[in-house]
């Protein structure tokens, strides 16, 4: 299944990565490949800006701006203002949202 | 190498060996460490699953059991359908499963129970550390996004369960849906651990484990299948029942039996009824045909999905259910403008509990839907003040 295309914000830049396979190893969609010791980006649209391969990737090579695909969480945003954030159960709880 | 002893369900002669004068374990405190190595050893309230107590040089760890009981399916159940899910936790530490010792795996989870059933029952014959982080009761994929299940907690939980003591390599496994919080190079640099990522569900970690540690293309990818999205529309269901459809059914109800003279029993019930249904199977369409029917509903956006399923609905039960047939051209212009929308706000609710929508997408489709939503919200008021005016008149 795929999302919304042309959307995700990830960025990726090919002169920094040393093709370590961070990124193929930890995204959950197969969105990276490795291709001739560099990671390629192959499926771009199954992109869910979850974060792992930036979090994972110790060279700046990739860029996301991270967060939950989530519409309560962004409408509650739009109202009080902040990140979106994955808080289901109420205010100040902790919930299990995804 | 630490001394390990492994004792069943006798954990009151080994406190008392380890601790010094024998003390009953029922009347320890949460906390209390044990020859203060910082473990803690929790001797009242052991939960069922625990099968006994092993003692290490860093201290009693809980063996647990790799079954599930009747028990445990009943709060996975509750945890499905209520707000049960929202404290359901077990206490961070180290677990053991089996009879590990100096050279057995380490596998990392949090603290929500279910995650923590979900992998000690996959564990299954292997005889390995679990070591479980307090993510405030979050599990692993959510917590990662949040940082709570992340390098930081990682480090500190090594550091607490002194487990550079207990085993003799340094690799943690760690889920990959850990990824997101999890730096390898930070928890290497921290705390000397090598962070390896497991497949993404912990019922392939006998393959994992026996291909040498490596993860297939499929174990490292997350799908989301018909089992798994059904699974989740009791939650998706039942808290839309409480937020939108008491109020909604509330309102019409005082809508429809208002008249002149005060509120009319009568009217409210033959007016509203037909309405309620239509709420009702409104939200159904959002909440339960959408996701269920997910990749087969043309068009990507979950709004534009909701949308087309709830047109369906409406045309169906419209045609279909005979208390529906007789609406006026007012209120089925209504029927048609309202419903559909109100399923189409639900469907993208669902956003949240999928496995592959981003916040980028989200936020595009927020940014159309929702002056619409406000828009067809102002008309469909405006009809029904339509329709009321023409009853009143009549009178």
């Amino acid at each position: 299944m795929k999302y919304l295309p042309n959307t995700a914000s990830l960025e990726y830049f090919p002169l920094h990565c040393v093709g370590c396979g961070m990124c193929v190893e930890v995204c959950p969609h197969g969105v990276f490949a490795l291709e001739n010791k560099k990671a390629v980006v192959l499926e771009r649209d199954r992109c869910m800006e979850c974060g792992a391969c930036i979090t994972n990737c110790a060279f700046g090579a990739l860029k996301v701006d991270r967060g939950v695909g989530c519409a309560a969480a962004v409408i509650r945003s739009m109202i009080n203002g902040g990140e979106p954030s994955c808080d289901c159960s109420g205010k100040g709880k902790t919930g299990d949202c995804c | 190498m630490p001394e390990l002893k492994f004792m069943k369900d006798n954990p009151e002669k080994e406190m008392a060996a380890c601790c010094g004068p024998a003390q009953s374990t029922l009347q320890l405190p949460d906390t209390v460490s044990c020859c203060n190595t910082g473990v803690p050893v929790r001797g009242k309230d052991q939960p069922s699953w625990v099968t006994g107590t092993l003692m290490t040089d860093v201290g009693a760890i809980f063996v647990v059991s790799t079954g599930l009981a009747a028990a445990d399916f009943w709060e996975h159940v509750k945890c499905r359908i209520s707000a049960f899910r929202n404290n359901y936790r077990v206490d961070p530490g180290l677990y053991a499963v089996g009879t590990p010792d100096k050279n057995s795996d380490v596998f990392a989870t949090a603290n929500y129970k279910l995650s923590f059933d979900v992998l000690r029952k996959s564990l299954k014959g292997l005889n390995a550390w679990v070591l479980v982080l307090d993510t405030k009761g979050i599990n692993v994929w959510c917590a990662a996004g949040k940082g709570t299940f992340g390098s930081d907690e990682l480090i500190r939980i090594l550091s607490m369960t002194k487990l550079d003591r207990l085993v003799d390599h340094r690799r943690i496994i760690v889920p990959q849906l850990g990824a997101p919080g999890v730096s390898v190079d930070k928890v290497k640099k921290a705390a000397g651990f090598e962070v390896c990522y497991g497949p993404v569900r912990a019922e392939d970690i006998g393959d994992y484990i026996a291909s040498e540690y490596r993860a297939t293309r499929q174990m490292r990818t997350v799908t989301f299948p018909i089992l798994e999205r059904l699974i989740l529309t009791p939650m998706e269901i039942s808290p839309a029942m409480k937020k939108y459809y008491l109020p909604y059914a509330v309102v019409m109800f005082a809508f429809f039996g208002l008249q002149p003279g005060g509120l009319v029993f009568k009217d409210a019930a033959g007016g509203g009824l037909p309405f309620l249904l239509l709420g009702l199977i409104s939200l159904l369409a959002g909440a339960l045909f959408t996701p269920v029917l997910l990749p087969y509903i043309p068009f990507r956006s979950f709004a534009v999905k909701g949308w087309v399923i709830g047109m369906l609905s409406v045309f169906l039960s419209t045609k279909y259910i005979a208390m529906l047939g007789h609406l006026d051209t007012v209120l089925l212009i209504f029927t048609y403008l309202f419903f559909p929308l109100a399923s189409s706000y639900i469907a993208l609710q669902f956003t949240g509990a999928t496995t592959f929508t981003g916040m980028s997408g989200v936020k595009k489709e927020l940014r159309v839907s929702i002056p619409l939503y406000i828009l067809g919200f102002v008309l469909s008021l405006v009809l029904l003040l339509v329709h009321k005016y023409g009853e009143w008149i009549v009178l």
